[in-house]
């Protein structure tokens, strides 16, 4: 039976399986690094709502993170807000006919937390050095292996929050189109965009303040992405 | 019993009560949300953000349950 934690494979690029999701995740990329372009290059100017709407998800990022990331914002704004926009972009895919996320899949949300895993430790220990690895000792030695234990499983959560929010949303719709028929699953494929989106804010959100944590130090940085944007 | 049918059993019996404890914070942070909206309608905004990141935080104790059933259904190692 085929479930979503079975691999899904398309096509064989020499001895390397491609999986569907791979194959998607390649459509997302391209269409994401044209949409910069044609939004903010010299044809943005034949397309102003574009340009508009593109600048307003810029912005909205940036308010997001800003009351976390502080004076850092500027730097990690291009992971942060490209780990949104695709995530958002590729849970929205659910409500596209003949496509699927490829978040449903553990792949994919697994390779994305690996990249926030790698970018809090290299950014961490670029911003603050020999402090962010005292940071594992804290408050003494005794308590280095639940440091690491929580490091790895909270990239070990991540993952498995967006995967499993997404993949059962996904079987929830698979079982009511076999027992319900066409229609019935349209008002929970609405339902869908709005767990892709939340899903995808919560995944940078998260990220944002584990990168925050690792390169402000953890005085204040573990405050809740709430403050003072109202 | 063998084990196909233990681990469909299992399955079924880890989303159902895996989920109890979650439903259950869950409603206890709506409903604080939801009284703390009432009394400073001003702050909707910075509270449903954290509202939302809260409920996700919760959801993933029922998520890890789901993850588990999966693994019984489709990912099982101890039946063929």
């Amino acid at each position: 039976m085929e479930g979503p934690l079975a691999p899904d494979v398309l096509f064989h690029l020499g001895p390397v399986p491609v999986q569907r999701q791979v194959v998607t995740t390649w459509g997302i990329m391209a269409a994401l690094s044209a949409l910069g372009p044609l939004a903010l290059g010299r044809a943005g100017t034949r397309w102003p709502l574009l340009r508009i709407a593109v600048e307003f998800l810029m912005e909205f990022e940036r308010r997001q993170f800003e009351p976390v990331l502080r004076e850092h914002t500027d730097r990690h704004l291009p992971l942060l807000g490209t780990l949104f926009l695709f995530i958002a972009t590729a849970n929205l895919l659910a409500v596209v006919p003949g496509l699927e996320p490829p978040t449903s899949h553990v792949e994919t949300p697994a390779a994305l937390a690996l990249v926030v895993f790698a970018a809090v430790q290299v950014e961490g220990l670029r911003a603050r050095g020999r402090h962010r690895l005292r940071d594992f000792l804290r408050p003494n030695v005794l308590f280095l292996p639940i440091h690491l234990l929580s490091e790895l499983s909270r990239t070990f959560s991540l993952a498995v929050r967006l995967f499993g929010n997404v993949a059962s949303h996904e079987l929830v719709v698979g079982v009511l189109v076999s027992l319900a028929g066409l229609l019935v699953p349209v008002p929970f494929l609405l339902l869908a965009v709005l767990i892709g989106l939340v899903q995808a804010y919560i995944f940078t959100m998260l990220a944002t303040v584990f990168l925050a944590a690792a390169v402000r130090g953890e005085d204040d940085a573990v405050q809740a992405p709430s403050g003072e944007t109202g | 019993m063998n084990a196909e049918l233990l681990s469909i059993l299992c399955a079924a019996l880890a989303v159902g009560i895996g989920s109890i404890g979650p439903a259950l914070a869950e409603g206890r942070a709506v409903a604080a949300a939801m009284d703390a909206i009432a009394r400073q309608p001003e702050e909707a905004g910075a509270l449903t953000r954290t509202l939302f990141v809260g409920l996700a935080m919760i959801e993933t104790m029922a998520i890890y349950c789901l993850v588990i059933a999966l693994l019984l259904l489709y990912a099982n190692p101890y039946t063929g």
